[in-house]
């Protein structure tokens, strides 16, 4: 080892792995990765938190991994490597909710699979992972899976809300009982072009606040 | 109105920069301008001014607007008289019954529509733009008569502010806001949009007579084709049930020809469209394949919203194709679409609306090929000359 200087856990450094991605360099709204299963899985809550936590847990594990392997992986290769261990995680995953929530698991369906697909992922291993070390990039990943996650839970709490009338499975329109007073809930926002419009106001809201965002013309 | 300009003159400083409603500005100039001819002048450079400004050209669209109007409200009526088996109103009772409930849906649309376009204005610092007061009169024709209201101001609410406002307000638009309205409407609530009850005034609420049904020609034809419907004179004058003002062809003649007089409206769209219609149902006729398909080719002309959305809706100057080679390309396509979607779509049975929003969003596109090939024509005569 030449490098033996050790570098401590916590610094604001790594702390900013976590929180970056969570708003100035959010994946989906900030850099516009993964934006297919942003669509798809956004429907309930329920299935959007699982997809959540199935991509953090793929790309913290897939980031960890690589970083780790970064120094013998030859570059011709690299993209094959990387695809293999995304794809030995995902399959994983898929067998994990198979097993312990399978109604969960059979909602979300094929978009499970499609993790190994999934810009983010690919994007994490080639920009962080092969040119940094194993924490600060297993950081980076969690950090970006929350960021994910963190739009998914806004747009599916959306959707749900005034789509089916409830969150998280809880009828709330009904318990409310707005649909005495000729109340329905709106079929479009199940539709993915609602998801698509979604997105784009929280985008929206987000460069609002923060200029800085916005491109110069 | 001597009086009324010099009120107006008066309070004017109050709303300059610096005055104590400059935030109002653009309200009092949306009015002062709606009142009066504005009297600016260009200072610089040869401009020639027409007179007919937005203004005069949203003016002539709602004159234009208002035989389909007066006809949506008798035939409101009408209809409801047949579904209740109401047999002694005279004509003026039923056009006072059918315009006291299209009201609400006017006033629903434009407090909705024109609320948030000052709004947006006041944010933004500009204008106040008329574009909205041809959209709120046309989103009320549009709709069946027994839509919620509160359902009508959510999708007019969204057409402003998603379909308009986001691209840069009157004139930046994409898709036609009156249609984006009318198709929000259609994919959120399609239980108020389709069927056979909420196209006459009180049906969805029950008690009609046995075995009526408020069923309109296009999805009768949809159904078994060309047996059940109305005959061709009764769809062209318009007393079945569809949205409000969309029935009666007359009356939307009568509109164009208003439309046409004065230049506002564009005779390539509506002529090619037509064609592009009869085209294609005269195509279908040769062909057959189903029942659907036998209908006379005539029939797509006068039957559902296509004579509006092809006066009103496809020949919006915003979102329509701006050259002239353009207009016919995007007017025969629009018309082939129609009849496509109508026929062949079996979840869909009106089609003109989608076929209007579709190749509002292909306009740009026809646009870009029609100016580059007018420029590789020119090109090619300079370098052989």
């Amino acid at each position: 080892m030449e490098n033996v200087e050790k570098e401590p856990l916590w610094t604001a450094k790594t702390k900013k792995l976590l929180t970056n991605p969570l708003g100035m360099e959010n994946p989906i709204t900030v850099q516009v990765l993964g934006i297919c299963s942003a669509l798809a899985v956004t429907v309930k809550m329920k299935p959007a938190i699982v997809m959540a936590i199935s991509v953090t847990v793929v790309v913290a594990l897939s980031n960890l991994i690589i970083a780790l392997m970064r120094k013998s992986i030859p570059g011709r290769i690299r993209i094959i490597v990387q695809l293999v261990v995304i794809a030995t995680l995902v399959i994983i995953v898929d067998q994990f909710l198979k097993a312990f929530a399978f109604d969960v698991s059979k909602q979300l369906s094929v978009f499970v699979g499609l993790i190994i697909t999934n810009c983010i992922i690919m994007g994490r291993l080639e920009a962080f992972a092969m040119a940094n070390k194993p924490w600060p990039s297993f950081l980076d990943g969690i950090g970006n899976g929350a960021g994910y996650g963190l739009i998914l839970i806004i747009v599916s709490f959306f959707r749900e809300f005034l789509g089916s009338g409830s969150i998280m499975g809880y009828p709330v329109m009904e318990k409310l009982g707005v649909y005495k007073f000729g109340y329905e809930d709106n079929g479009m926002m199940i539709l993915p072009p609602m998801a698509l419009i979604t997105l784009g106001l929280i985008i929206w809201v987000q460069r609002a606040r923060n200029k800085s965002l916005i491109e110069n013309k | 109105m001597n009086f009324l300009l010099k009120r107006m003159k008066k309070i004017e400083p109050l709303f300059e920069k610096g005055g104590r409603f400059e935030k109002l500005h653009s309200v009092y100039d949306g009015f002062a301008t709606f009142l009066f001819v504005p009297d600016k002048v260009t200072y610089r450079g040869s401009h020639i001014r027409d007179h007919m400004d937005m203004k005069r050209t949203m003016t002539v669209v709602i004159i234009a607007l208002i035989p389909a109007l007066l006809f949506g409200s008798y035939n409101i009526g009408l209809q409801h008289t047949r579904a209740f088996g109401i047999n002694d109103w005279t004509l003026m009772n039923m056009f006072w019954f059918g315009f006291l409930k299209l009201l609400p849906l006017i006033i629903v649309s434009y407090v909705v529509g024109l609320g948030i376009e000052f709004i947006a204005a006041q944010i933004r610092g500009h204008e106040i733009n008329e574009g909205y007061l041809v959209t709120g009169m046309l989103i009320p024709l549009i709709m069946p008569i027994d839509v919620p209201l509160w359902m009508l101001a959510v999708s007019v609410a969204f057409s402003v502010i998603i379909g308009k406002e986001i691209f840069g307000g009157t004139g930046m638009n994409i898709l036609n806001p009156a249609l984006t309205a009318r198709a929000f409407l259609f994919f959120s609530y399609p239980g108020w949009m389709t069927g056979d009850a909420v196209w006459i005034e009180g049906l969805t609420k029950g008690g009609g007579l046995d075995g009526f049904s408020g069923a309109t020609p296009l999805a009768l034809a949809k159904l078994d084709g060309f047996s059940q419907m109305p005959s061709a004179m009764e769809m062209f004058i318009g007393t079945i049930p569809g949205s409000v003002g969309e029935t009666s062809t007359v009356a939307i003649l009568i509109g164009a020809f208003i439309l046409l007089v004065t230049g506002v409206g564009s005779w390539r769209i509506m002529l090619s469209m037509t064609l592009g219609a009869l085209g294609m149902g005269l195509l279908l006729n040769a062909t057959g394949g189903n029942e659907y398909t036998q209908i006379p080719a005539y029939y797509h002309l006068i039957m559902g919203g296509f004579a509006f959305g092809a006066v009103f809706m496809a020949t919006d100057p915003v979102t329509a194709a701006q050259t002239n080679t353009g207009k016919y390309i995007y007017g025969a396509l629009t018309g082939i679409m129609v009849v496509i979607i109508r026929v062949f779509n079996p979840a869909y049975p009106e089609g003109t609306m989608l076929a209007i929003l579709l190749m509002n969003v292909f306009a740009p596109l026809i646009d870009h090929f029609v100016v580059n090939a007018n420029i590789n024509r020119r090109l090619k005569r300079v370098k052989t000359a």
